[in-house]
């Protein structure tokens, strides 16, 4: 399998403040990788480190082969990165429709709106139901499910999921990581960013242990889910 | 020797300057420097807690006008004048500015509603043209003659020494109340609040209450500088004493000198004095709105690169050449 | 008698509606970039008075055709809007409010001194005579008629802009969430340096309109500037349908107060019902955005 993305030692931080130390981490092409670890890991500094949402200030991040540390933010996502953020963060004031076509806004992605919309529409019939409605006003499952839809627009060959389960209730949550499965069958590269360990587990690969910036662990997911340290620190097993 | 001491010398020499006969021009502009410095510094009360206000201008009006018509029309003294127009400012100020405290209509809403506001007095004053002349200007009818160059009841006098040591004892008491405001707990009130209005509410501090008085303060002083411009020139009109021109040059002077500084928008007003008379001399009035157009670009470039004024860039830098040692 | 009384008052509202939708353009421009940037124009109405004076100079001294001058117009304003920001606004954008009022001051100053220095107090006119048209008993200026319809025209247009393409979408997006536009391929710099051309464009339109209708000079800012400020706020500033509005109903008090008393008063009776709905309803000034 090729290798997609690839992080080598990268340090990030705000500021004066650093909040990644030398992260290694590996995504080849049709995987499903988990980044976990707990509040404050560095986790969603991760993902805006990849998208160049932040500066990184050491290490390289390649994307098929190339590095890319000197790539401006907005074009991440022509190399072909595409990330749901955490939060959602969809246009509260625009309808469902329109912040779907703020995800096809790449010239390349506009070519092929028609298509990806259906494509979306019919991961999601929920979505097309409400096509018109203000993104702001749906629930926050229906919001998750918009957020993914819009990453997809774009037509990704890597799609970047921080947190997807946040705030989310235990039901729609199920939904969630199902729908995920069914990205993943339908040949996406995922890397998600989770706090909710039980769940992602059994939906990736293999899997990275993000702790205060540093990788701690790595490993297949079934491994991680067998390790004593993980299992009494993380999920409150003996 | 001590700041205090310093200060206290440098004001004596000051006062003692037109015991020298420095001549009517000289004279004039210290003059112009101490009121200018009087009314920017009674502007900068409000600026410096986050209230920026773009029209003062019409409290300078409020203040020039109503002297000089009530002495005029009906020969009221400018003192009794003085008192009606404080009266006014206060009810517009409160009009003002207790919707926007109330509401919390902050910021840009602030800056564009006092605009508008020096604007409206503006064209009240143009409006009432039989009564005030228009954009013509208006003199207050004289009551000095040639044995008479002083009159207290009347608020004339010709001559400028006297007028010297009034306008620095205003400028004075405006840097008594800057100083007063500052330490006084309104100040940390204030400071709470613009940073954080709902912090500074749950600790029990009254924010419109103490926004209000501090707004109505700063537009009484401005209006007495209105007055005090009224009868020392002996000339008005609306472009000079209200409207966006003005109003905008009192921000500009505060923030060239420096808005968080006692001394500041004293340094501002001297230094765009300085600026227009220089110009005068250098170009001449041939060339009309040459000194407004270097104006204009001053202020640009002083709020991209050098947005703490004169004296608070120079005190800055005193003070880390000082931490450096 | 009364009957008269009733068509000159019909005429004044009328009158009122027209030039409502002029102020309506004027409102759209400062709205915009307030939406999209966060800053406040407040030389807004200078750079119409530049559009002006271009327009004239183009016409009356050089002798340009009217349409190209006033093509040539709105692209001049257009481009001013754009080289406004990236150049004074830009250095001070993450700066205090006050700051980016204060540079827009700055430039109102030094906009009306140039104006100034260059074509003088003299007031200029292009000499373009539009004849009245006739209602019954009513004369309405057609330069008005044409203004309104235009400026109407504009409003659509820019409507559809930001509804029906992908910029469109962009620019109404990146007021609700500016972070994560990079996300979508979108770099905020350019939004800002479009939308500072958008709204310099729609100034220079309004340039058009009123140069046909008024003459110019250096300070003629004044005459709309303000008022455009307080229709902005009244509508909640950066809140596009709200600015249309107010637009409407501030023409309104000018048109009608004017009738009933001198041009001035009109404008102080719009300002006394400004403050009264400031009293009364603040929620009507609550923009859209916080």
């Amino acid at each position: 399998m090729t290798t997609m993305l690839k992080l080598q030692d990268v340090t990030a931080g705000y500021g004066t403040f650093q909040a990644l130390f030398g992260v290694s981490l590996e995504v080849k092409a049709g995987e499903a990788i988990a980044v976990i670890g707990p509040n404050g890991a560095g986790k969603t500094t991760l993902l805006r480190a990849i998208s160049k949402l932040i500066p990184v200030t050491g290490g390289t991040l390649e994307m098929e082969g190339r590095r890319y540390n000197d790539l401006p933010s907005h074009e991440i996502i022509g190399l072909g990165i595409a990330q749901v953020p955490e939060g959602r963060r969809l246009f509260p004031r625009l309808t469902v429709e329109d912040n779907l076509r703020m995800g096809a806004f790449l010239p390349d992605a506009r070519a092929h709106f028609a298509e990806r919309l259906d494509y979306v529409y019919s991961l999601f019939p929920r979505m097309k139901e409400r096509r018109l409605q203000m993104a702001g006003t749906m629930s926050g499952g229906e919001q998750q499910m918009c957020a993914i839809g819009r990453a997809l627009m774009s037509g990704p060959k890597l799609l970047l999921l921080d947190e997807p389960s946040a705030g989310l209730a235990p039901v729609i949550v199920q939904s969630i990581f199902d729908l995920i499965r069914r990205i993943r069958s339908e040949g996406y590269t995922v890397l998600i960013v989770e706090q909710n360990i039980q769940q992602v587990l059994k939906v990736v690969d293999r899997a990275y242990l993000l702790e205060t910036g540093h990788i701690r662990q790595s490993g297949s997911a079934a491994e991680l889910l067998d390790s004593e340290e993980i299992r009494r620190a993380y999920l409150g097993l003996d | 020797m001590t700041m205090r001491s310093i200060s206290l010398i440098l004001l004596a020499a000051l006062a003692a300057v037109p015991l020298f006969g420095p001549g009517n021009y000289p004279l004039h502009l210290m003059v112009m420097g101490l009121l200018w410095g009087f009314i920017y510094t009674s502007w900068s009360i409000m600026g410096r807690l986050g209230m920026v206000s773009f029209g003062h201008g019409a409290f300078l009006g409020i203040g020039a006008y109503t002297v000089v018509l009530l002495w005029n029309l009906w020969g009221i003294s400018p003192w009794i004048g003085a008192l009606v127009a404080l009266v006014i400012t206060v009810v517009v100020a409160v009009m003002i500015g207790y919707p926007c405290f109330r509401f919390k209509i902050v910021g840009h809403y602030f800056a564009l509603t006092t605009l508008a506001l020096s604007e409206v007095v503006r064209l009240i004053i143009v409006g009432l043209r039989e009564q005030t002349g228009g954009s013509l200007g208006i003199t207050p009818k004289s009551a000095l003659s040639d044995g008479v160059t002083a009159s207290v009841g009347a608020l004339q006098f010709s001559s400028k020494a006297v007028w010297f040591y009034l306008m620095l004892g205003c400028w004075l008491f405006a840097l008594y109340v800057w100083h007063r405001v500052d330490r006084s707990m309104s100040r940390m009130a204030l400071e709470a609040i613009s940073e954080d209005e709902d912090a500074a509410a749950s600790v029990g501090i009254n924010v419109n209450r103490t926004k209000l008085s501090i707004t109505v303060l700063s537009a009484v002083m401005t209006c007495l500088g209105g007055v005090l411009y009224a009868q020392y020139q002996q000339y008005v009109n609306p472009e000079t004493v209200s409207g966006i021109g003005i109003s905008l040059q009192m921000v500009f002077g505060v923030i060239a000198g420096g808005m968080f500084v006692m001394l500041g928008p004293t340094v501002g007003a001297v230094f765009l004095m300085l600026l227009s008379e220089g110009l005068r001399v250098l170009i001449g009035n041939e060339v009309l709105g040459v000194d407004i157009t270097i104006y204009g670009l001053l202020l640009i470039l002083f709020i991209i690169y050098m947005p703490k004024g004169i004296l608070g860039t120079a005190l800055d830098r005193v003070q880390a050449g000082g931490a450096k040692r | 008698m009364d009957q008269i009384f009733d068509i000159f008052l019909l005429e004044a509202v009328l009158n009122g509606v027209l030039l409502g939708g002029l102020l309506a353009l004027l409102a759209l421009g400062l709205n915009l970039v307030f939406g999209v940037i966060d800053v406040v124009w407040i030389c807004y109405a200078e750079l119409i008075m530049v559009g002006m004076y271009a327009i004239w100079w183009l016409h009356s001294a050089m002798g340009v055709h009217l349409a190209l001058a006033f093509v040539a117009g709105i692209l001049l304003v257009g481009v001013l809007g754009a080289c406004l920001h990236q150049f004074i606004i830009r250095p001070v954008l993450s700066a205090e409010p006050i700051n980016q009022l204060l540079v827009t001051g700055g430039v109102l100053f030094f906009l009306q001194a140039i104006a100034t220095v260059a074509f003088g107090v003299e007031f200029r006119n292009i000499g373009v005579r539009l004849p009245g048209v006739n209602v019954g008993d009513m004369n309405f200026s057609l330069a008005r008629m044409i203004a309104f319809g235009v400026a109407l025209a504009a409003i659509a247009a820019t409507y559809l802009f930001l509804t029906r393409t992908y910029m469109g979408t962009a620019i109404r997006a990146i007021s609700q969430d500016r972070t994560i536009m990079p996300l979508m391929g979108v770099n905020p710099s350019r939004i800002y340096l479009l939308t500072s051309f958008m709204g310099g464009a729609l100034a220079g339109l309004a340039a058009c309109l009123l140069v046909l209708q008024y003459d110019v000079h250096p300070a003629i800012g004044l005459s709309f500037g303000p008022i455009t400020f307080l229709i902005c706020v009244l509508g909640g500033l950066g809140n596009l349908i709200g600015g249309f509005v107010a637009a409407f109903v501030f023409a309104q008090f000018i048109s009608v107060g004017g009738f009933f008393f001198q041009l001035e008063w009109g404008y102080v009776l719009a300002f006394l019902f400004f403050i009264v709905v400031m009293f009364w309803k603040p929620e009507g000034l609550l923009s859209k955005r916080k």
